[in-house]
């Protein structure tokens, strides 16, 4: 049969925008959907605040974003993913830039790049501290100029259409009416972005639910990396808001109880007044959140209704330099904790925030199921290794988002169609969806079991972790999905009904659960986010390598691994603080803040 | 201050009754809940069928417009206590078709952002070879305030005009036609000028305001209206008064 499409798009947020306008440009034959279970401008993507990394300034190279990104990834990123992302990023940003996006600028109205967390030069463009947004909207506004690409917002994507060994199409579910239909295609992407809620405190929205990642898992498409979970030092106790690392990089300080800037006893350095990169504050996140749990050991923290915390001191920058380069900061402490950054002290604590692993991509954003593609945060291709650097994710999701469109583009023109298996797979969804989830009055309630499910990985899988509680946490993991076979579904309408689509978040949650901690028990190391106590030292005999979880048909994972891609940068120390001694003058920065009026 | 507070929430259900009404609720009330912590309080504990909108929880993603004792709001951004004692009336955003509970129909305003061309528009586009096109933190600031929309629809909700006429294209749509308009980038504004004087809505507007009052991200749609309103007056006398001038 004819394919509705010839790509479907799941997701709407910066990758899946982007790898739709990539489409729409390749060819204006090709027929293109969008699916989003949210209006593509609601994507979390619009939550990022801090940057996106592109080399721009004179005085720096390709090969330092290189070499952050590898050592920041503890060395198991793939360095020729890393070697196209850093060569094509700039490109990317600056194709935003003629789309419209408000990068801040210098006097002379040139986009100006402000230091970030790991990176040893100033290379991360900014929008104030709302780049997320201003680059989602850009790329959302953008796309409305494309006629072939049609959207369907607030359609909620439950199962990928396999048949013959290719991805053919999606199911999905229209939250107004509780319409299911199949939406055929030659190729599928999925751009469904991370799987913070996994955890209980996370910086991540509401739907950061790893749908697309349980979606491919079902397909039978494997995961990859999925022990490395990034926790941001910086959120704020109770609601997880995020504090950009561009508080850091603006010259804020992290104190403990005392007043003291504890990160100098974690050899990240010796502190300065102003920021140093890749020093103290500017060190990478995993570090920093570790350093959070040293001083937590030592009772140096601070005691509050929502768990200890340390603080962020801005004070010193003064009201002008705050309202002008961190303005949505002062917004969010005001508004949700309060707290006026200009005359107090921010509580902050380390929150899960980003998915380094995901959908086992190549560097064309193919997975190696025939007819799927996976972009952005849902995927691991992979430039961020063990753990990622700030600013690195948004442009990630431009080159890769684009890169997968191309590929899929390519890949559509010599693809057969559809079977017609799909008839029959459409109806057995809709019984499981209406006969089973509309009728189920079972006993559990779905914000128990996700309750329970957020503590266990948290408790096995959160900044340290052991054998012992990894394997406790797998069997509770096996138990919550026995459990949740047996759900309590009060609402029995099709209209916008919110309680059937937890129910099904819950289950991908669960599958994606499982996954994280299966490979986080099998790697019996330590490097970057992923740190076991009872295995201190990064292992690589035995562990550079990536791991890859594959569904097995009783619902198990296998766990396997494949080898890391090194090209010119062979595995070594992870040195911050300061730079090995010969490139020293080279890469010392100077005081980071940057001259520009860029707002 | 009390520890509890009654929140009245409208309930409408298509399929089950065709008219609209309230269930109350008592709640907790910490000093740092929102009424969003309110409604998922309820959905998880208490009401499993309540629908409503949200994600971000930080006042970004625009999701969570409804009415908090008849004025829109964004839930994530409204603290509960400051209601206190309560009780609290939660309501969709009025001016919208409502779907279900909480949920409002938006499908107008996303036809009438296409409408608007919000894109840039040029007659020549400068290759990327040829790098960014040059724009001052000055000249960033001209539009900087426009593009700061979250198309919440609080706007369309506090519209008086929008309430009255719906084919009004509206406070954020028109905010977003300057956003582009302003911007020394675009070339586009005589075309989006024409689509919006096709409608003569705008010069319904009276300038109560009210939709900038609403704006939880300050982007002054009433400014934006004014702006236009001035121009296209601007635009009229060079017709009239100098006709080879405006050609
Ligand atoms: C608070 C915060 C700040 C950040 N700041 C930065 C920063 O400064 N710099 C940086 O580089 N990175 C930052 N990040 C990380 C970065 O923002 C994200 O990794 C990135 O935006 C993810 O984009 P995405 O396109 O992959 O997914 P998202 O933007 O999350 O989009 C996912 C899309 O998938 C859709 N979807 C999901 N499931 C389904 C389904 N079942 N059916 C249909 N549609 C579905 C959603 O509707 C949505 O459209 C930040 C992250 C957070 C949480
Ligand atoms: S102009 Fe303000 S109130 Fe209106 S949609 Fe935009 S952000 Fe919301
Ligand atoms: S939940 Fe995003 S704006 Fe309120």
């Amino acid at each position: 049969m004819t394919p509705a499409f010839d790509v479907v798009l799941v997701g709407g947020g910066g990758a899946g925008l982007r790898a739709a306008i990539a489409l729409a440009e390749a060819s204006q034959r090709l027929r293109i959907a969008v699916v989003s279970k949210v209006y593509p401008m609601r994507s979390h993507t619009v939550s990022a605040e801090g940057g996106a990394a592109g080399v721009i300034s004179p005085d720096d190279s390709l090969d330092e974003h290189c070499y952050d990104t590898i050592s920041g990834g503890d060395w198991l990123g793939d360095q020729d993913a890393i070697e196209a992302f850093v060569r094509e990023a700039p490109q990317e940003l600056l194709r935003l830039e003629h789309w419209g996006c408000p990068w801040s600028r210098e006097a002379d109205g040139r986009v100006a790049v402000r230091p970030f967390g790991g990176m040893r030069k100033m290379r991360t463009w900014f929008a104030a501290d709302k780049t997320g947004f201003h680059m989602l909207h850009t790329l959302f506004q953008t796309s409305l100029k494309y006629t072939t690409v049609v959207r369907y917002d607030e359609w909620f994507v439950t199962k990928f259409l396999v048949d013959d060994g290719r991805v053919q199409g999606v199911i999905a579910l229209e939250l107004a009416t509780g319409r299911i239909e199949a939406i055929t295609a030659r190729a599928v992407i999925v751009c469904t972005g991370g799987c913070g809620k996994v955890f209980p405190f996370t910086t991540n929205a509401a739907i950061k639910t790893g749908d697309g990642m349980a979606l491919a898992y079902r397909a039978g498409a494997p995961l990859k990396d999925m022990e490395f979970v990034q926790y941001h030092p910086t959120g704020l106790p109770f609601t997880g808001i995020l504090i950009t690392e561009a508080a850091r990089s603006e010259g804020g300080y992290l104190i403990n109880k005392d007043g003291y800037r504890y990160l100098q006893d974690y050899a990240l350095g010796t502190p300065q007044p102003k920021p140093v990169l890749r020093t103290m504050e500017l060190g990478p996140r995993d570090r920093l959140s570790q350093a959070f749990m040293k001083e937590l050991d030592k009772g140096r923290t601070t005691d509050t209704p929502y768990g200890p915390v340390v603080f962020l001191d801005l004070r010193h920058l003064g009201e002008q330099l705050i309202n002008r380069r961190l303005p949505f900061v002062r917004e969010l402490c005001m508004k949700y904790q309060n707290i006026d950054p200009v005359k107090e002290l921010i509580p902050v604590r380390p929150v899960v925030h980003y998915m380094m692993g995901g959908v086992h991509t190549d560097i064309n954003g193919a997975t190696p199921l025939p007819g799927l593609y996976a972009a952005g945060e849902v995927a691991c291709v992979s430039i961020n290794g063990a753990n990622r650097l700030g600013s690195n994710s948004l442009p990630e999701l431009l080159v890769f988002g684009a890169r997968a469109g191309r590929a899929a583009a390519d890949y559509v023109a010599g693809a057969k169609d559809p079977g017609t298996t799909v008839v029959a797979q459409l109806q057995d969804e809709q019984r499981r969806l209406e006969a089973d989830l509309l009728q189920q009055r079972g006993r559990e309630r779905i914000a128990d079991i996700r309750q329970e499910m957020q503590l266990t990985v948290e408790e096995s899988a959160g900044i340290y972790r052991t054998g012992a509680s990894l394997i406790r946490s797998a069997a509770k993991l096996r138990e919550l999905q026995e459990r949740a076979r047996d759900f309590r579904i009060e609402d029995d309408s099709r209209t916008f009904n919110t309680e059937r689509i937890a129910a099904l978040e819950l289950s991908f949650m669960l599958d994606v659960a499982e996954a994280i901690v299966t490979s986080a028990l099998r790697r019996e190391e330590s490097r970057g986010a992923h740190q076991r106590t009872d295995f201190p030292l990064r292992d690589d005999q035995r562990y550079l390598a990536h791991s890859l979880v594959q569904r097995q048909p009783d619902g198990s994972c296998r766990v396997d691994y494949l080898p890391v891609t090194i090209t010119r940068w062979p595995p070594a120390e992870r040195v911050y603080g300061e730079a090995p001694s010969d490139e020293r003058s080279h890469y010392v920065a100077r005081g980071a803040i940057p001259s520009g009026e860029g707002v | 201050m009390s520890d509890h507070i009654t929140l009245h929430v409208a309930r409408y259900r298509p399929e089950k009754a065709s008219e609209t009404t309230f269930d109350a609720f008592e709640l907790p009330c910490p000093k740092e809940w929102v009424v969003l912590d309110g409604l998922n309080h309820i959905k998880d504990r208490m009401d499993g069928t309540l629908s409503y909108r949200w994600s971000c929880r930080m006042g970004i993603c625009g999701s969570c417009g409804m009415l908090v004792n008849g004025e829109p709001k964004l839930a994530c951004a409204t603290f509960l206590s400051d209601y206190a004692p309560g009780p609290v009336r939660v309501e969709p955003l009025r001016n919208f078709p409502v779907i279900r509970d909480l949920v409002v129909e938006m499908g107008d305003f996303m036809s009438k952002l296409t409408r608007i061309k919000p894109w840039i528009v040029r007659q020549v586009e400068k290759p990327l070879s040829d790098g960014e096109y040059r724009q001052t933190p000055g000249e960033l600031d001209e539009y900087k305030q426009f593009s700061m929309c979250i198309n919440c629809m609080l706007c369309y909700s506090a519209c008086p005009i929008y309430g009255l006429d719906p084919h009004f294209i509206g406070p954020a749509a028109i905010a977003l036609a300057q956003r582009y308009n302003l911007d020394s980038r675009d070339e586009g504004a005589a075309e989006r000028m024409q689509i919006l004087s096709e409608h003569d809505g705008i010069w319904g507007c009276t300038f109560v305001g009210e939709c900038t009052k609403v704006c939880p991200k300050h982007v002054d749609p009433a400014g934006a209206i004014q702006r236009y309103k001035l121009q296209s007056a601007v635009e009229w006398v060079k017709a009239f008064v100098l006709p080879r001038a405006a050609q």
